[in-house]
């Protein structure tokens, strides 16, 4: 992109009292992260990545990092049976965690992962990213996974991170690496615990081998005032799937960017997404699958509710390259609004270059439908109820692809907790 | 049972039920007959208290209480049940879920204990067998890629669940081929005692020779213009609605 002159120093002064990253990083991108920094603004409007998202409420507040604080307890997790790794405020908390895991498996913090430095920073792609470029600059830890070849992981991974405090950030940094053969599943789970405007800037890269699987969930229930900036970044190699289940619960300003590029032939991708919001959340989900090979799949289906001010922005993108015959792939957004006040900027994109290819995408909006809720309610089930049950329904649809029934239980019990909802 | 007072109903401003009279005890069943337009299915809808309705006088009082003062859920809740002329598909919500749910709310309501998962199961084998509805539809999506007839046998399903005390079939029988018809009708017949009535719309005698009815009414322009007993629906079959209608207008 052409050089934007220097409008404000707002970027800049940013992250201008935060410590720089310690993380093994290569110079060059570090400077490329600086450079960003240093030169561009935070983005408006106008860029049409952020044409439905203003990101003023985050760029005109102040956070400090803070490296000291500590939860008493883990909070109520979806995964009971799991090695669970215990992130405080973007600081790897050792009491909390895991610290021994099954052969063939290693989960270290990040900040002193040896190998971490092979990896970090190769694959996502900060040009144009301020909020990554600023993760790159300050990120303070995070996981770093290796599963080795042939491995198949018994237990998933559980990541948890936990913002706690006034105004705090927390700039993590994920690198999950599967080599052939292997499979697992890692579920992060992003909470926060007497926390008030905390900011979560979260960058995951996963380097898969051929043949490798994994599952990614991202459990987003933060606190209704905080903020959260993710970009999950995926390269598939030939003979592997990848699926990554996004799902948001509550947080004021939400953003999430997830972009895989399939390189290999006969790989999967399966993005499935859930956002049920309420208030005056702001959630927004982009989504990039390139295919550059032929011969593979994409299949990708985000559900949204959206109740009272909410707002929800829904842009996926499936770009299918010269070479990439026989594609099959599809893509689906179905929003339902609760209120008249909610919204939802949705807007499926693809693109083909390839001329024998099957993709389809589609996007709807509506309501809940009343023939249904008159129908259940004749049977004597209350309005309230009959709207769960129709909103489970609606969104059950995407969650069947997590495919993991404690994690549905789980989310389940927060749509209670929030929305009176029983399921 | 239930009395309906000189009832008036409209939708969208037009009148649809001008006067409506009828009185159902416990025990009987009823079947309501008339041409198309006359305003049967309004008065099932208005009775199960479908909001796009306005009624503009009289009164419904269904068990002691002014109906009409309930919403839809109480009025399910006090026992009255309506059996539609076209059942909703809900994608996504499992028939059996739906059940479960819609029982443990109306004994809540009654102040009963819920139902446990084991006894709900039972029920269901129980229940589903009147109708000879496969276990398997009963746990599917409500109506969801039902046949016509698999729509219809859900609904006499669900009565048999939920137990009511008044019944309204809503051309139950539309659609239906004989055997569909019989089994339908089987259902509702073991259903049937002293201490439930039903009301049946139909437009066809073919049902009622399955479902034999205590009182036959012709529902013309919004009231009940004719009552007698079930020859009455022999007749209105081989005579038409002519005859009635020509006998409404001359007075």
């Amino acid at each position: 992109m052409d050089t934007i002159l220097q409008q404000d120093t707002k970027l800049a002064l940013f992250g201008a009292n935060w410590e720089k990253t310690n993380l093994p990083f290569d110079t060059a991108v570090l400077e490329q992260a600086n450079t960003i920094i240093n030169t561009l603004d935070f983005p408006t409007t106008k860029v049409e990545r952020w044409k439905y998202t203003r990101v003023t409420k985050i760029s005109n507040k102040t956070f400090t990092q803070d490296k000291t604080a500590t939860i008493q307890s883990l909070p109520t997790l979806p995964l009971k049976d799991a090695y669970n790794v215990v992130f405080v405020n973007g600081v790897y908390d050792a009491r909390l965690s895991t610290t021994t895991f099954e052969a063939g498996l290693s989960v270290q913090p990040i900040d002193i992962a040896e190998e971490a430095k092979n990896y970090l920073g190769k694959m996502a792609n900060i040009e144009d990213k301020v909020f990554a470029a600023l993760n790159t600059a300050f990120a303070t830890s995070g996981a770093f996974i290796k599963i080795d070849a042939k491995k198949v992981v018994e237990k998933p991974i559980q990541l948890v991170f936990i913002s706690t405090g006034e105004h705090k950030v927390a700039n993590l940094r994920n690198v999950v690496v599967a080599d052939k053969f292997s499979q697992a599943r890692i579920t992060q789970v992003f909470l926060s615990e007497n926390a008030n405007e905390c900011f979560t800037n979260s960058v995951s890269e996963y380097f898969m081998e051929e043949n490798a699987h994994l599952v990614v969930d991202k459990i987003q229930y933060e606190g209704s005032t905080d903020f959260h900036i993710a970009l999950d970044y995926a390269k598939q190699p030939q003979n592997t799937t990848f699926k990554i289940n996004t799902v948001t619960l509550n947080g004021l300003l939400v953003r999430n960017d997830v972009v895989i590029d399939v390189n290999g032939q006969n790989s999967i991708a399966y993005l499935n997404g859930a956002y049920i919001l309420k208030d005056n959340q702001h959630v927004d989900n982009h989504t990039f699958v390139n295919h550059y090979e032929a011969n593979c799949e994409s299949h990708e289906k985000y559900r949204g509710v959206i109740d009272d001010k909410a707002t929800a922005v829904f842009n996926g993108m499936i770009y299918v390259h010269p070479h990439a015959q026989k594609i099959d792939s599809y893509q689906s957004n179905g929003n339902v609004l609760l209120s008249d006040t909610a919204s939802v900027n949705s807007k499926p994109e693809l693109e083909i270059y390839a001329d024998d290819v099957k993709c389809s995408h589609g996007s709807t909006i509506g309501q809940l439908d009343e023939e249904a809720i008159y129908y259940l309610r004749a049977r004597g089930i209350s309005k309230k109820s009959a709207r769960a049950l129709m909103v489970s329904a609606f969104i059950g649809d995407a969650l069947d692809g997590l495919d993991n029934e404690e994690l549905v239980d789980y989310i389940h019990d927060i749509l209670e907790d929030r929305f009176g909802w029983t399921f | 049972m239930i009395q309906i007072k000189n009832l008036h109903a409209s939708i969208n401003g037009k009148e649809i039920l001008k006067g409506l009279n009828l009185t159902v005890n416990a025990g009987e069943v009823h079947a309501i007959m008339g041409p198309n337009g006359a305003g049967k299915s309004t008065l099932a809808s208005v009775l199960a208290g479908k909001e796009d309705y306005e009624i503009t006088s009289g009164e419904v009082i269904f068990e002691g209480k002014n109906l009409l003062d309930l919403s839809i859920e109480d009025r399910a809740k006090e026992g009255l049940f309506l059996a539609f002329q076209y059942p909703v598909e809900i994608p996504g919500v499992s028939n059996v879920n739906f059940l479960r749910t819609a029982l443990n709310e109306i004994k809540e309501y009654r102040k009963e204990e819920p139902i446990s998962a084991k006894d709900f199961l039972a029920l269901v084998r129980e229940k589903s067998k009147i109708v000879e509805l496969d276990a398997k539809l009963a746990s599917r999506a409500v109506n969801e890629g039902f046949s016509g007839g698999e729509k219809k046998r859900n609904e006499i399903f669900q009565m048999a669940m939920l137990d009511p005390k008044l019944a309204i079939l809503d051309e139950t029988d539309s659609g239906l081929d004989i055997d569909a018809l019989r089994i339908v009708a089987h259902g509702v017949n073991t259903l049937k005692s002293d201490k439930n009535a039903t009301i049946m719309i139909t437009h066809y005698q073919r049902l009622l020779d399955y479902i034999i009815p205590d009182f036959v009414h012709v529902l013309y322009d919004g009231k009940i213009v004719k009552t007698g007993p079930k020859e009455l629906a022999l007749e209105l079959e081989e005579k038409g609605y002519d005859w009635i209608k020509e006998g409404v207008e001359s007075i």
